[in-house]
Parts: C-alpha cells; sequence; structure tokens
C-alpha cells in the first residue's frame, strides 16, 4: 500500500503545540498521518515523539491547535467518548499500563471488562490473543514478572481485546532483545493482514526498526523536520540508512562537528595481565539464577561490549564487577585481585556509570564533580585543574552552575562519564550510557571512549542494546538469559553464524538458546501460528453508567490488594495497635501522684491531716520534707507532683479557733495535671473540714452541711478506655481508609496505569465508585475487627443496637474513603498524598469533633468545622450505641448529615476528576 | 571511617535539603506556625461546658446557685425539667445537670443536710473531672456563703492557700509549645532521615556512592550529623524566637543542657529513622510505618498525659523509647530550671539508647544497601 492513498487521513494535525511549564514539547505541528497505514514517529527522546502519541489518544489533554482523530475533534468531549471504543494506546515504559501483580490472563480480563465483553465473548478473544501472542502457557504468571519482550506482548493483547481501527504504540520495543523485537513486528503484521484498513501509528527510537514502516515523521526538538516514506527519506538525503539520514535532517547547528565515529584499531600487547577477569560468575536471588557461570578476559584498553535485552543479566554483572554485589558462586577480578565489597584501594582504579543517571539533582555540575573528586581522596590542591581538565574535554563549560535536571540528556550523560572518570581510574563500567541519546550525541560520546581506551589506555566495560554501537566494540558477548551465548569480535560473530548482519547473528544464537531450553517442552512463544477464528461480532460498548466497567475496577483493586497483603495488613493490624496506644494513652484520671509533707506541727491532729490525703488512691506518699531547700530540689527534680506545708502550732490554733493556714504547692509543668491535683486536694480538704467540724461542734455545724453526690453516667467506673474507645473507633476509620484509598489513585498516576483511565470507554462515576468499593469493604473488615476488640478484649460494655451502629459505620466509611477519592483527584505525589491526609483528617477530627472537648464548648471557626465534620456525627452515634444505649429511634438525626455527604463527596470526585492528562 | 568523607557527604545532604522546598516547607511549619497555634488552641480544660439546672427547690438559695455559672467556664445553664435531663443527656447536649431536689433550702437550713445530685456524661473525660470539682466548689462556697447567715461561727477556721509552682497560672499553652517542639523533633528527623533515604535509593544515587571508596558506616553517620544539625539548629531558633518570643513563655532552665538533651534525642530519632526506611523500602509502607511509631511516641512518652496514670505495663515498655527521656528532660529543665545534677539520669538514658539505636540500624542499614 503506498501511504496517503486511503482515503482521509486517520489523523488530522493543525498547528499543535504544547508545554510542561518552561518547556515547548510540541511547537506548531501540522500535519495528515494517512489511514490504514503504519505510520512510524522517528526521533530519539525528549522530542516530542510520545507527547504527540498521547495527544492523539486522547490521553492528553489539547493545549494549542486542533487535533482530528477518525474524523473528529479530539477535544469535543462527545466524539472522544465515542471513539475510545475504536482506538487503543499502548504508552512508553515496559509494561507502563499493566498490573505487575495481576497474572497474564487477568490483565488482558480486565480491559475485556471494560469494553464490556460479556464472559463468553472474553474467554474467546482472550484465548485467541493469548494463542497467537504466544502468552497462553503463561497465563497464571504474574505481569510483573514477565521478560521485557513477554510484557510488551501482554500490552499489545490488552490493547487488541476490542479490536481497535487505530493502535497507537510508544516506543514498544524499547529495551527489548531482538529477536522478541523481531517476533513483536511480526506479530503486528499478521494482526494487520487480519484486520485490513486498521491504522497503526508507531513511535521508535531505533532507526533501523523505522525501515519497516510506510510512512515516516521525523521529529526534532518538537517540530518535525521531515515526512515522507523511508526511501523517500534516504533519496532526499542521500544516505543510505535511517540513522545517516535523520543525522542528515537536523538543522546545521545541531550537526557540528559531527563526523561518523571511528575507532583506530587496538594493538594488545602480549604478555599483560588482564584488567579484568570473570571466572564462572553466578549470582542466584532466591531460586532465580540471574548470571549463570559466566566467564569472560578483558585486556587493559580493550573495549569490551555487553550486549542483551532488559533482565538478561547485564547489570547484575557489572554491579558484581564493582564490588556492589556479592558473587554466589566464581571470581571477579580486577588487576588480578579478587572484588570485594571491603576493599577500598580497588574502588579508586574503577569508574562506573550506572543505568539511570545517579548524579546529584540537587546539586550543580560543579558542585557534583567536586563532591566525587573529594569523595576519591583526591588531594584537595589537585582537585580544581583536574576538575577544568574534565570540563574541557567532555564540553561542559557553559553548564557548570546548572542543575543536571534541567540539562539535556546527551549532556547528562557526558556529566555522569565525566564524574566516573575525575578519579583518572583505569577500568571504566558503563551501564547502557547512551539509552535515549540522539545519534550526534551517542556519536560524540563514542568518540570520547575512543580516546581514553586508545589513548589513555582506559579498560572499557560496556552494556548496550543498540548494535551499532556494538560493532564498535573490540569484543562483545552475547548475553541471554543468565547465560554468555557467545564472545568474540563482533566482525568474527557475524561470520561465524553466516549473517549478513550482527543483529541477525544475535537472533540466530538466541533462537538457539530458547530452542535448547524448551526442548522437550512444547514449542514455545514463536513456533505457535497466528490463529485467527471467525471474527467474534464487535461488542458495542454502553454509552452512559455501565455497572460491569466499574465492578471491573473494584475486582482490579480487590485482586490488587489481595496479592500486596502487607499494606491491608499494616492498615488492619496498625488500626488495632493505634486504638491501644490511645485507649491507654489519653488517659484523664489521675492515679499515683506523688506527695510529701513539711510538717512543721508532727501532732496528731497534723498527722491526720496528711493521713487522709495519703490514704487515698490518688496519691502516694514520699518521705518527709525536712526543710525548703529539700522541698525546692524536690519539685524541681519532679519527685514530688504535690507538697503540703503544715505550719508550727497548727493543732494549737484549731483548738483555740484562730486562723490557720495550710500551703500547698503543686508542679504547674503539666497544667491539666495540676488541675486535677487541685481539684482533689480541695475536695480532701473541705472533707477533713466538715469531719473536723462534725468532731468538734457536733449538732452545731450540721445547720448548712450538704451532700453533693456525683453520678457518672454512662461509664459509671470512669475509665479511661470506656470513655475513649467509642470516640477511637471513629478516628481510625477516618485517617486509615481515607489514606488507603487517596494512595490507590494517586499510585496510579505515579506509575502511569492511569492512562487506562483516561482511554478507555470508563467514566468518572464508574471509576471513582469501582475504587472506593472495596475499601468499604475492607473498613467494614476493619470495623468489625476494632469493635470486636472493644467489646471482647478491652471489655468495652456495648448497650445499645448494633444494627444501627454497623449502618452507621456503613455510611461513615463511605464517606471517609469518599474524602480520599476527592484529595486524590488533585494530589500528585505519594508523599504529599501522605501529608495532605494526615492534615485534612487528623487535625481537625482531634480537635473539632468532640473527642476531646465537646463540640458545644468549641468556638468560631473550629466550631463550624465541628458541627460539619462526618467525624462529629459518627463520634454522637458510636457513644450513643456503645455507652448510652441508644437505637436509630435515638439517633436518627447524626445520619442525616452523613447521608448527605455521601451524595456531595461523589458529586465533587466526579467534578474535580479529569479524564484527561495534562 | 575517615571524617573528611563523613563531613562531605553531609555538607551534601545539607546542599539537597535546600534546594528541597517541600521539606524546608515543612520544617518551617513545624517549628513555627504548628508550635504558635497548638499553643494558642489549647483550649482551657474547661471552656465553655454545657450545663443545665433542674430546679425543683424554686427557692432563693436555687436561684443563687443558678446565676453563680457563667462563661468563659460555662455556658449559660439551660433550666430544664427532670423530663427533658435524659434525653438531653443522650444527645450530648449537656455535659453537667445540676438536680436541685424540692425543699433543698428549707432541709438545709433545718440541718437535715440535703442531697444535690450531679449527673456528669463520663464519656467526656476532659470536662467531667476538673468540671465536677469546680462545680462542687462553687455550690459549696453559694451555700456555705448563705447558710453563714443562719448559723453561728461552727466551722474549722483553717484555710488552704494553693500555689502552682513553675507555670503559677497553669497556663495550657506553655505546655502545649514545649509538647509540640518535642513532637516536631521527633516527626522531623524521623521523616527527613528516612524519606531522604528512600528517595535516594529510589533515584539510585546512594548505589553510585557505593562504589566509591566510602563505606556504610560514613554514608550513615553523614547523614545522622546533617539532619540532626538541621533539627537541633531549627529547634534552638523556634525556642527562642516562637516559644520564648512570639508566645512569651518564660523559660527557665539552661538553653544549653536543653540543646545537649535535643542532640542526644536526635541521635537516637535520625537512626530510628534510618531503621524505619530500611524496614519499609516504599513511601506508602514508610508513611503507614511512621503514623505507628510516631502515634505512640507522642501519646504514650508523658508529653500529652502524666506517665505515673498509665498502666506499668506501658510506663516500663515505655522506657525504651527516647521521647520518654526527653520529655522528663524538657520539663525538668524548661520549667522547672533544674540542673545537669538533675538531669544527669535522663542524658545517660538517651546516650545508651542511641548508641543501641545505632549499632542496630547500622546492621540493617548495611543489609539493606546489598
Amino acid at each position: 500500500m503506498t501511504a496517503g492513498q486511503a482515503g482521509d487521513p486517520v489523523v488530522r494535525l493543525r498547528d499543535v503545540g504544547l508545554r510542561y511549564g518552561q518547556t515547548q514539547a510540541l511547537d506548531g505541528i501540522t500535519l495528515d498521518l494517512p489511514a490504514g497505514c503504519m505510520v512510524g514517529l522517528i526521533g530519539p527522546d525528549g522530542v516530542g515523539k510520545s507527547s504527540l502519541l498521547s495527544l492523539i489518544s486522547g490521553a492528553r489533554a489539547v493545549q494549542q491547535g486542533r487535533v482530528d482523530v477518525l474524523g473528529g475533534d479530539i477535544s469535543d468531549p462527545a466524539h472522544r467518548a465515542g471513539i475510545y471504543a475504536r482506538n487503543a494506546y499502548m504508552p512508553q515504559g515496559l509494561g507502563k499500563n499493566l498490573y505487575p501483580t495481576l497474572s497474564v490472563f487477568e490483565n488482558v480480563d480486565f480491559f475485556g471488562r471494560l469494553f464490556g465483553h460479556g464472559k463468553a465473548e472474553r474467554e474467546q478473544r482472550i484465548a485467541e490473543l493469548l494463542q497467537s501472542t504466544g502468552l497462553a502457557p503463561f497465563a497464571d504468571r504474574p505481569a510483573g514478572k514477565l521478560s521485557g519482550g513477554m510484557k510488551q506482548k501482554l500490552g499489545l493483547c490488552c490493547s487488541l481485546i476490542h479490536d481497535p481501527d487505530l493502535l497507537i504504540l510508544d516506543e514498544p520495543t524499547t529495551g527489548v532483545d531482538p529477536l522478541s523485537r523481531r517476533q513483536f513486528w511480526e506479530l503486528i503484521d499478521e494482526i494487520r493482514r487480519g484486520r485490513a484498513g486498521m491504522s497503526v501509528i508507531v513511535a521508535t527510537a531505533y532507526m533501523e526498526e523505522a525501515a519497516r514502516f510506510d510512512w515516516l515523521v521525523a521529529m526534532d526538538g518538537g517540530k518535525v523536520l521531515a515526512t515522507g516514506t523511508p526511501q523517500e527519506l534516504l533519496e532526499r538525503t542521500g544516505t543510505d540508512n535511517l540513522d545517516a539520514a535523520f543525522v542528515a535532517l537536523l538543522p546545521e547547528e545541531r550537526r557540528h562537528g559531527h563526523h561518523a565515529v571511528v575507532i583506530p584499531p587496538r594493538t594488545p600487547t602480549a604478555d599483560e595481565q588482564p584488567a579484568i577477569e570473570a571466572e564462572n560468575l553466578t549470582m542466584r536471588f532466591g531460586s532465580f539464577t540471574a548470571v549463570d557461570h559466566v566467564n569472560f578476559r578483558i585486556g587493559r584498553g580493550e573495549i569490551f561490549g555487553f550486549l542483551g535485552s532488559n533482565g538478561c543479566g547485564k547489570t547484575t554483572t557489572m554491579k558484581m564487577l564493582t564490588g556492589l554485589l556479592a558473587a554466589s558462586e566464581g571470581t571477579a577480578k580486577l588487576f588480578g585481585q579478587q572484588v570485594d565489597s571491603r576493599n577500598i584501594a580497588i574502588r579508586r582504579r574503577v569508574g562506573y556509570m550506572s543505568q539511570a543517571f545517579s548524579l546529584y539533582g540537587e546539586l550543580t555540575v560543579r558542585q557534583n564533580l567536586d563532591l566525587h573528586a573529594r569523595l576519591f581522596d583526591m588531594p584537595p590542591a589537585t582537585i580544581p585543574g583536574r576538575i577544568e581538565e574534565m570540563v574541557e574535554r567532555f564540553g561542559l563549560k557553559d553548564v557548570m552552575d546548572a542543575l543536571p535536571d534541567a540539562l539535556p540528556l546527551g549532556i547528562r550523560q557526558r556529566l555522569s562519564l565525566a564524574v566516573a572518570m575525575i578519579h583518572a581510574p583505569e577500568i571504566l563500567i558503563l551501564d547502557e550510557p547512551t539509552s535515549g541519546v540522539d545519534p550526534v550525541a551517542r556519536d560524540g560520546f563514542w568518540q570520547i571512549l575512543s580516546d581514553l581506551s586508545r589513548k589513555d589506555q582506559v579498560t572499557i566495560f560496556v552494556s548496550t542494546h543498540f548494535m551499532n554501537e556494538a560493532e564498535l566494540c573490540d569484543r562483545i558477548s552475547l548475553m541471554h538469559a543468565g547465560k554468555v551465548l557467545v564472545s568474540d569480535t563482533p566482525a568474527a560473530i557475524v561470520q561465524k553464524r553466516g549473517a549478513a548482519t550482527l543483529e541477525e547473528a544475535f537472533i540466530g544464537y538466541l533462537e538457539d538458546a530458547i530452542s535448547q531450553q524448551s526442548a522437550g517442552k512444547p514449542a514455545a512463544a514463536p513456533a505457535a501460528p497466528p490463529v485467527k477464528a471467525a471474527p467474534v461480532p464487535q461488542a458495542v460498548p454502553k454509552r452512559g453508567f455501565s455497572l460491569r466497567r466499574l465492578f471491573a475496577y473494584s475486582r482490579r483493586e480487590a485482586l490488587e490488594l489481595q496479592r500486596d497483603p502487607i499494606r491491608a495488613t499494616l492498615a488492619l493490624l496498625g488500626s488495632v495497635i493505634l486504638m491501644f496506644v490511645i485507649g491507654y494513652g489519653v488517659n484523664m484520671d489521675v492515679e499515683d501522684l506523688t506527695f510529701a509533707v513539711l510538717d512543721r506541727d508532727d501532732t496528731t491532729i497534723s498527722r491526720d491531716y496528711t493521713l487522709q490525703i495519703a490514704g487515698s488512691r490518688y496519691f502516694t506518699e514520699r518521705p518527709p520534707i525536712v526543710d525548703y531547700n529539700d522541698l525546692d530540689r524536690r519539685m524541681r527534680s519532679g519527685e514530688v507532683t504535690l507538697a503540703i506545708e503544715i505550719p508550727p502550732g497548727f493543732a494549737r490554733d484549731i483548738a483555740r479557733g484562730k486562723p490557720v493556714e495550710v500551703g500547698a504547692w503543686i508542679d504547674g509543668a503539666m497544667p491539666s495535671r495540676a488541675e486535677t491535683v487541685r481539684g482533689y486536694v480541695q475536695g480532701m480538704h473541705q472533707s477533713w473540714l466538715a469531719e473536723r467540724a462534725r468532731r468538734m461542734y457536733g449538732a452545731a455545724a450540721a445547720a448548712g452541711s450538704f451532700d453533693l453526690a456525683i453520678r457518672y453516667r454512662y461509664n459509671p467506673d470512669i475509665q479511661s478506655l470506656v470513655a475513649m474507645v467509642p470516640a477511637v473507633i471513629p478516628l481510625l476509620l477516618l485517617m486509615i481508609p481515607a489514606m488507603l484509598a487517596v494512595l490507590s489513585v494517586v499510585r496510579e498516576k505515579e506509575l502511569g496505569s492511569i492512562i487506562n483511565f483516561y482511554v478507555t470507554p470508563v467514566t468518572r462515576l464508574e471509576f471513582l465508585l469501582g475504587k472506593q468499593l472495596p475499601y468499604i469493604l475492607l473498613a467494614m473488615l476493619n470495623f468489625l475487627m476494632l469493635t470486636a476488640f472493644a467489646v471482647f478484649i478491652f471489655r468495652v460494655p456495648f448497650t445499645g443496637s448494633f444494627l444501627t451502629y454497623a449502618a452507621a459505620a456503613v455510611l461513615y466509611v463511605t464517606v471517609t474513603t469518599g474524602m480520599g477519592l476527592v484529595m486524590s483527584t488533585f494530589l500528585r505525589s505519594q508523599i504529599a498524598a501522605i501529608f495532605g491526609t494526615v492534615l485534612v483528617t487528623i487535625v481537625p477530627a482531634v480537635q473539632f469533633s468532640g473527642v476531646i472537648d465537646p463540640v458545644s464548648s468549641l468556638q468560631g471557626a473550629g466550631a463550624l468545622i465541628g458541627q460539619i465534620y462526618p467525624a462529629t456525627h459518627f463520634i454522637t452515634i458510636s457513644r450513643g450505641t456503645f455507652s448510652k444505649a441508644l437505637n436509630f429511634a435515638d439517633l436518627w438525626t447524626a445520619f442525616l448529615p452523613l447521608l448527605i455527604a455521601v451524595p456531595v463527596l461523589l458529586g465533587l470526585g466526579v467534578a474535580f476528576l479529569r479524564k484527561q492528562g495534562n | 571511617m575517615r571524617l573528611r568523607n563523613i563531613f562531605q557527604l553531609g555538607v551534601k545532604e545539607l546542599r539537597g535539603l535546600l534546594r528541597d522546598p517541600v521539606m524546608l516547607v515543612l520544617i518551617v511549619y513545624a517549628f513555627t506556625l504548628s508550635i504558635y497555634t497548638s499553643s494558642r488552641a489549647m483550649p482551657e480544660t474547661l471552656n465553655r461546658a454545657a450545663l443545665a439546672i433542674v430546679d425543683e427547690d424554686q427557692s432563693p438559695l436555687s436561684a443563687r446557685i443558678t446565676t453563680a455559672f457563667y462563661p468563659p467556664y460555662f455556658l449559660v445553664p439551660n433550666l430544664i425539667t427532670q423530663q427533658e435531663m435524659d434525653a438531653r443527656m443522650d444527645a450530648g447536649l449537656e455535659t453537667f445537670v445540676l438536680n436541685v431536689p424540692p425543699n433543698f433550702q428549707r432541709d438545709l437550713l433545718a440541718g437535715r443536710a440535703p442531697t444535690i445530685q450531679l449527673n456528669v456524661d463520663a464519656t467526656r473525660m476532659s470536662q467531667a473531672f476538673t468540671g465536677g470539682g469546680y462545680i462542687q466548689s462553687i455550690v459549696t462556697s453559694e451555700v456555705s456563703e448563705f447558710a453563714n447567715r443562719y448559723r453561728g461561727d461552727a466551722a474549722v477556721p483553717v484555710e488552704l492557700t494553693l500555689r502552682a509552682r513553675f507555670n503559677q497560672e497553669l497556663n495550657k499553652g506553655w505546655f502545649g509549645a514545649v509538647t509540640q517542639v518535642i513532637n516536631a523533633v521527633a516527626m522531623l528527623s524521623i521523616v527527613l532521615t528516612g524519606a531522604a533515604l528512600i528517595r535516594e535509593r529510589e533515584h539510585g544515587t546512594i548505589e553510585h556512592l557505593l562504589v566509591m571508596p566510602v563505606t556504610p558506616t560514613e554514608i550513615m553517620v553523614s547523614k545522622i550529623w546533617s539532619m540532626g544539625l538541621v533539627v537541633l539548629l531549627a529547634t534552638a531558633v523556634s525556642l527562642v524566637l516562637v516559644v520564648r518570643g512570639a508566645l512569651g513563655v518564660p523559660v527557665e532552665g539552661s538553653m544549653a543542657l536543653f540543646l545537649l538533651g535535643t542532640a542526644l534525642q536526635l541521635f537516637a530519632t535520625t537512626c530510628l529513622g534510618i531503621f524505619l526506611a530500611t524496614v519499609g523500602g516504599s513511601m506508602p509502607q514508610f508513611g503507614l510505618l511512621l503514623m505507628l511509631v510516631l502515634l505512640p511516641l507522642q501519646m504514650l512518652s508523658g508529653a500529652s498525659t502524666p506517665r505515673e496514670s498509665m498502666p506499668e505495663i506501658i510506663q516500663i515498655i515505655m522506657l525504651a523509647a527516647p521521647n520518654t527521656h526527653f520529655v522528663m528532660l524538657a520539663q525538668s529543665v524548661l520549667f522547672r530550671g533544674a540542673g545537669l545534677g538533675v538531669v544527669w539520669p535522663q542524658l545517660l538514658a538517651l546516650l545508651v539508647i542511641g548508641c543501641v539505636f545505632f549499632a542496630f540500624s547500622l546492621r540493617r542499614f548495611k543489609a539493606f544497601l546489598r
């Protein structure tokens, strides 16, 4: 098929722009993408490919310009709702939109439910898809445990479950081994043959892949460089491969100084000691062997390449060489010395650059270089000179005071290399140093490596998955599933295999390795012929509200919760622990306070006075105080909380009817305790006086005497637990369910699976209710546990109607999880979610909802918050049913605010939740 | 262990913190606004307590009692009937109901010692005790003043003079401010070290350090001194500017001694932060763990309710927590002006706990890095 002949374009872009803060990601793009063919977006990382695809898929809101997809404006919600079921989007990143704890089958099943397929239809479709992708034997394996290639195939299954007309793939093969990559494209071809008319839009950083696409869009800096068929692009630039064509298409200033890398041949010295040596190097994690008896010897000044897919053991091998990981078996030697994580001296001779950018984003370029130089113990006098030298060599002059995060990827990689080189190591270990870097910067980077190796005799051990980089190495090892398949010069490998290219040779070795592995077993993935059963009638997804989609989310959330037992356990167990702590900790009753007496009278009567205090359960007596100094010292140290001073002549003066003064000092460091002590002492003083009066004056004293009988209602023994537990349960049912609910959405945002909500027909209401349901159930389980603990372990009597209590609890946890969901609609990071939840739950709940001070005692804003905050009303119900023997007829007024809060929160959630990213 | 590395790495931590606006805001908030508001918002124990009176006597004496209750301690009493009492208490509208029986005045003057009944909603513990005491003394003084007009001098003339030391007005705000400082010290030191460690691992920078000639001990000590120093400085500034300055709390004792205690407390809590980060590998788990650890530390250390009143087993367990000793030390030094001679046992306890935590966390930290 020739591009552009299929009639109307599938996507029409008019003057499309997009910016993230200061960064202009897309800039005035006007473009028509032809329908019914395979369109490729090519260019390195960060040129706007992913942004463009997310706009086309509807995952991101259009900021500027107009994007028409499948014949309508994507900004129009009605049109978007219609095309959710017609397009499919697979975002960048291995398994980004998959759920790692769910099995292969459950993942596809979830998508099937989202598109409203019935059980029979779903099962038939899933069986077909898994069969044709070769995933059928692994249907029960969790998605997180699949290899990169299998994850991408699974992602494809999930995208294809609803027979889309437009398939959008964002770098589907990045980080996947060449064999899986080839299988992936064969699969796509197969599917396209079966569904003529389906349009595919692919972004890729591998230029060699792009050669097989029908029509290409080359992008750089948020702009389109050129469009056309691969052939047209080659002709236009007069080059023979797309890599070179892309470089030629770049504007002049970007190409400046670029020339193809040529590494002069290496002249090995005969009797050299190998710089790096591995013998039977093995690493096991539990039962999984990540690296399996790997051997190699690398000479001084050699560039040694390590090739393989993500997860084949490259990084693990490198970590063992640097001493980051201790080998399970075998030895690694650097300069003939065994690697030992405790050997600090050897680390000075090695420079390591890890896969992810791992410099300090909060330090400037200069500070990063300086810190590393100092940590490597370079003499301080030589540091500035060395930094200068590195800056010169790696071209960092203009960015010395910039923060690394603000720099383009290519420069960051150069900085990483400069840091790894600062102490002039003899060995460099580089883990995928150029992934995502544009071809010009990549060539520049390899030129530096070449100089280091040839001029400075630095031994370089580098891993990569780019074949054209591998060809630059002196020798390479092909690695797969922890084993080295072959190790030789690139040319020798190609020759040995009789292949045309290194890639083909690699694929050949991989196929051999896989067929060896699965010998005896039924033919695995690649051998399975694609099954094409009779097409299943296309189900039209329901517009509007669908219970099936709602339950799809509930089911998935419940499965994930079930697979992550730590979260649920912490939530359940944690709440019981907290109830215990608060029940005991918030004790308003004060007992066993220490007191001592300074008795200057020392008569029967004064001792009688003391005894009155010592005899109560509130106070325990300490040795008497001797003088004021003693009193001062003992109160200062906190040994005595209450000190009583009885004046000389106490008994005599009482007998004479002369006024006497007894002094009492209370430790005021803790005011609430002091208040209580004051109350006790006054009470005891009064009753002692009354007692004395009766003895001295008999009946004459009776006139004017009365009793004040205090009846402590609802909690006759005035126990803290009885008072606190009914208030603590509402607190815990607020904090923990809200925290879980808010994290469940924010986590999806952080990990990227929120995209599934953006690009499938799920409505906002379905999404929110579906997410809420499992947490309501978990919270109710929590409620039952807490109540059981309160009644059976803490022995708090439950006197009212349990049914009323439970009904209120259902309403209440619906409200609290709803609060969490409302917050999740505008919080982005998990840390913010944790802090935010603490702020809006603990503070108002503890201070304003009557846990400690009754709402009627509050004033101003506190009183207003207290009156509308849901916890207030549930605490009323909880105390009423626990302690006051009440039922629904007494408490129905407290139900009303909760009943109102449920739809209000749901409405707010739906209003704030966005169906698109921005 | 080389001091130069520890210094360099610590400086790096400080530079990193300086560029993290969220954490900086959190530190400033915790040591200024949070202390200020929680000190100001701390209500008097008895504030606008809801009281109702069932007056079945309708005598001059009962009228006198009714008018004796007024804000701010009490709301103006509601006059209700016996029948309304139960319903209003059930609904939580009244915390106290005072029931003056029929013929109270007559019986009193006749020396028949009548009984006034005070009903207290004991689910509201905070007001139940203090409020009960206040009501008792108010009623007693009204009654005795009234009765004195009708009887001779038949009372025992002993006066009780109560004085509170160290905080004469029993101003709860003073106490609240210092408690909040103590809580902020524990929370921030744990969050700063713990969250920073998790973030460093997520970004892969910690791994990067390990290929350089530095040891795990050096990395850990650098985190402890740098983050500890930040919190120590913040504490000192906050004590001077916020607690003494804005809130006007008269801090009695020696600042230096208190800061020495704070430094030892920080040694223990920063180690605890590192330990928690090694246990909860991810941010959500660290968040949940943080709550599980922080809340008991704050509630059971003796900073919010007196230690003496807790069950004995809790008192013993809490001796292992640094906060308990720190709270004792802070109250002695800041309020009672105690000196080294008084608080040395607490300093020693903090040092021992810190060393144990350090040894334990270092072992976990080394395992965590593998």
